[in-house]
């Protein structure tokens, strides 16, 4: 048994791989490979939270249609504030990698910039969101009302609220870059931003599907 | 009342002798703010340990209460009760053998895989007192208000505010929320670990074996966790915010509380079970001194159970209406469960078998698994045929099955780790007679115990009765008690040992690093090992790795020449940001069980400064210089040599 499996061990796609293993946990300490290091646990954070969003998605499904004869998702949903919210979302994206660019070619200027139309713009989604949600709450259409709007509430509040914990962390690190420069470890926190903002975009493109564009057609 | 007025006597007490003694800064310095694997690793198990005893008291307290009140009311009335058996769940669970396997994998994971440290050390320091803070808030509900008297899982309606107004099941949820944050960054910190950090030549197939459990079981707490916190979150909403997703009104669907959460609870059973096997094949590889049989099917054994364990979840509630073709395909997907574990059962016997086996601790408390464990794993195949389930379901059989799965194989499993690797981390062995004496009694405890309510299910008996009212039961409760007497004798007798092993641990001082003639890359290093673990990163060219060394040594020189130069280690400094993450957590979740805003407000944001504080401090590695690296190394030598000389003259 032991002498199969050295013998696969010795085999050329192994040796390779054998090569990889050493340099990472040799170079662990430096800049290069700890990026890579920091980055692939920062991946599998955003996994885990999408598996969040998942379970919440999954909810939704089974309860939205159990609006308990309260309003549905066609009374309630407003394509022009959806898709500029949508709109927001994505040109935030677009100025995120816009930021990353930046800081990696050490135009500081534009780093600066693109950060800050990212938080404006992610800002903006949020205010429309908490706008939105009080209206909804004001016409007796709040989180109370039926289980469908509990749902529909969890969701979009749930990726509103990382949207928030976002311009948090993005405003710490633009104030962390200016003091203290292009540092490793702080430019490894752009990196994983930029990651983490991303992630929102996608969730918001299902949200925007399976919630919004499907609730309309309902 | 007099049990909280004792616990926060004890507490008090303890902390004002470790000030008086002046251990304050000791302690602060070499464990609370460290981020050294190692130290959290260790602090983990304590924190296991210690819960172990608030949940053996909770079932001594059960078992006393259904042996005297039949026809009677006992001495613990029914709210009381049922706060003990949904404490004495949750502590076991969450508060016990999660710790205790997580803990045993930080502290051996870096080490088997010959590298510094896990791929995040302060990450590694925030779950872990996050994990703790869940404990004591937990805990806290002992003194302050109530806990929650739904079960280990709160299943709505019971556990919304309509039917549980109390605080108890806020303590639950919170508690649970926030030490389901802290497993959620051990699993994404192991899972980094072993896919990015190994040592040069540790490919895949060469880790040890517990390297692969710890891996599928940090995949599983990354895939599952979550479920379990989205879950609780909209528990939450319900209880505090009125939502209704769970409720009887406003169209809440409470069986979706059902499936969500066991969605997450059968991953769960395997987090907790993957890492006890792990263990057993590294104990009985070494104690039988032969190689794992069948490594590479143990690995494919492992990673299907990861992947089918995803797949059964509907098997803990057949009875709730999901109709026959549907409990049909988990009940078969439940039993195809069994097969990669009598692979794994199978390959533990041909380890053994031709082998030279010595009947260590560790070893006693792999085989004792390995027998209690084929009989739960067959009750646990019975109860998967859901016409079986139908009369079994909710009766004791299935209390009797569950803790003969969760006892005889993740408690035997983390007592064989803690066994095994106790003198790896503090440099002596611990006292074997006593251990062995406590195995007899845990093994002979637990079948007393249990056996009888296997009987008790199939006469009918249904789980957390208060009273009851059959004469024919009691005699097999009373069985039951005397078994949990055995147990906590058990339990006794492992204090003692400790005890007993650290006043003369001169006497059982462990001066080569390798006490047991151990095969993989931890038993390399001295014990304990130097806070940097190697001052050379062993170079791994076969499975197997410290045990091709040493059989390359056989006959040529004693050991591989000493490297040529040792250069600057780098190590990560202490860092308070995990303890002061857990101090706001603590206030936040107590704030938000009591609906105290203004506190919640106030933790929240202090939290947000002390991340923000973290984020500005300038990075301080602390390097170990060369000399003094080579200064340990040379020591490590010098003993292991001495050690082997009288192996070298007897060949």
């Amino acid at each position: 048994m032991t002498g199969a499996q050295f013998s696969l061990d010795a085999g050329p796609p192994r040796s390779s791989g054998r090569s990889r293993g050493a340099r990472l946990a040799v170079d662990a300490g430096d800049g290069q490979s700890r990026r890579i290091v920091v980055a692939y646990g920062f991946w599998i954070f955003l996994i885990s939270d999408v598996i969040l969003f998942a379970a919440l998605f999954a909810t939704y499904a089974v309860l939205s249609e159990s609006t308990a004869g309260g309003p549905t998702g066609r009374d309630l949903f407003d394509m022009r504030t959806v898709a500029i919210e949508t709109a927001c979302l994505l040109a935030s994206s677009t100025s995120c990698g816009i930021a990353s660019a930046g800081i990696r070619t050490g135009r500081m200027g534009l780093f600066h910039g693109a950060m800050a139309t990212t938080f404006a713009l992610g800002a903006a989604f949020v205010f429309i969101e908490v706008r939105d949600f009080a209206q909804a709450i004001g016409r007796g259409a709040g989180p109370g009302r039926s289980a469908f709007l509990s749902a529909y509430f969890a969701i979009v509040g749930c990726h509103g609220l990382h949207v928030f914990a976002g311009l948090l962390w993005l405003s710490t690190t633009m104030a962390r870059v200016y003091a203290k420069g292009r540092r490793a470890d702080i430019l490894r926190g752009v990196l994983c931003f930029g990651l983490f903002w991303h992630t929102l975009d996608i969730v918001w493109v299902a949200l925007f599907s399976l919630v919004y564009l499907v609730g309309l057609a309902r | 009342m007099i049990a909280s007025g004792t616990v926060a006597l004890a507490l008090t007490g303890v902390i004002l002798w470790v000030v008086v003694q002046g251990h304050s800064r000791y302690l602060w310095n070499e464990w609370i703010s460290s981020v050294d694997h190692k130290r959290i690793g260790v602090m983990y198990v304590v924190l296991a340990m210690v819960m172990l005893l608030r949940g053996l008291t909770d079932a001594m307290l059960m078992r006393a209460q259904q042996a005297v009140a039949n026809h009677a009311a006992g001495f613990l009335p029914p709210e009381h009760y049922d706060q003990i058996f949904s404490a004495h769940g949750t502590m076991m669970i969450f508060f016990v053998a999660m710790p205790f396997v997580i803990g045993l994998m930080n502290f051996v994971l870096p080490l088997q895989l010959g590298v510094r440290d896990v791929a995040f050390p302060v990450l590694n320091s925030v779950g872990f007192w996050l994990t703790a803070t869940g404990a004591a808030l937990v805990n806290i509900s002992l003194v302050i208000g109530e806990f929650s008297r739904t079960g280990w899982l709160p299943f709505p309606p019971l556990s919304e505010i309509a039917y549980s107004p109390g605080v108890g099941v806020d303590y639950y949820l919170w508690a649970l929320q926030i030490s389901g944050v802290g497993t959620v960054l051990a699993g994404i910190n192991l899972v980094t670990t072993v896919l990015k950090l190994r040592a040069p030549g540790m490919t895949y197939l060469r880790m040890p074996m517990f390297c692969w459990t710890t891996l599928a079981t940090s995949l599983l707490i990354v895939a599952a966790f979550p479920i379990l916190t989205a879950t609780y979150a909209m528990l939450l909403l319900d209880r505090y915010l009125g939502f209704h997703f769970f409720t009887n009104e406003a169209g809440g669907n409470a069986m979706m509380f059902m499936n969500l959460v066991w969605a997450w609870g059968h991953p769960e059973v395997y987090i907790l079970i993957l890492p006890a096997f792990g263990i057993f094949s590294e104990v009985i590889s070494t104690f039988s001194g032969k190689p794992l049989f069948g490594y590479r099917s143990m690995v494919t054994a492992t990673m299907s159970i990861c992947i089918v364990s995803f797949m059964v979840w509907l098997h803990h509630f057949f009875t709730m209406g999901a109709g026959a073709d549907v409990n049909a395909i988990f009940g078969v997907a439940t039993m195809v469960i069994a097969v990669p574990t009598g692979v794994k059962i199978f390959n533990w016997l041909f380890t053994m078998y031709g082998g030279r086996i010595r009947f260590a601790t560790p070893m006693l408390w792999s085989i004792g698994f390995m027998v209690t464990f084929a009989i739960g794993g067959m009750t646990g195949v019975l109860l998967a045929v859901p016409p079986a389930d139908f009369v079994l379901h909710n009766s004791l059989f299935l209390v009797a099955h569950f803790h003969n799965v969760i006892i005889g194989g993740v408690l035997f499993g983390a007592f064989a780790g803690y066994e095994y690797w106790f003198p790896k981390a503090f440099g002596f062995r611990l006292h074997d007679a006593l251990g062995k004496a406590a195995f007899w009694c845990w093994m002979l405890g637990f079948y007393v115990a249990f056996m009888p309510l296997y009987w008790l299910g199939l006469m009918g008996m249904t789980r957390r009765m208060q009273h009851v009212d059959n004469p024919a039961w009691q005699p097999w409760l009373i069985v039951a008690a005397g078994g949990a007497v055995l147990i906590a004798i058990g339990v006794v007798l492992q204090g003692t040992q400790l005890i007993w092993s650290i006043r003369h641990r001169d006497r059982l001082r462990d001066a080569t690093g390798d006490p047991w003639n151990g095969r993989s890359l931890e038993w390399s290093t001295a014990s304990p090992p130097p806070v940097f673990n190697f001052a050379v990163l062993p170079g791994v060219e076969s499975g197997e790795a410290y045990w091709s060394i040493k059989q390359a040594a056989v006959g040529g020189p004693a050991m591989a020449p000493a490297p040529a130069g040792y250069a600057d280690i780098q190590v990560p400094g202490n860092d308070p940001l995990g303890f002061t993450c857990a101090a706001f957590a603590t206030i936040v979740g107590f704030g938000l069980i009591w609906h105290v805003w203004w506190l919640v407000s106030v933790g929240c944001i202090c939290a947000y400064a002390a991340l923000v504080k973290f984020a500005w401090r300038d990075p301080r590695e602390h390097v170990v210089p060369a000399a003094t690296v080579a200064l340990i190394d040379g020591a490590n030598r010098t003993a292991r040599q001495n050690a082997l000389r009288p192996l070298q003259a007897a060949t």
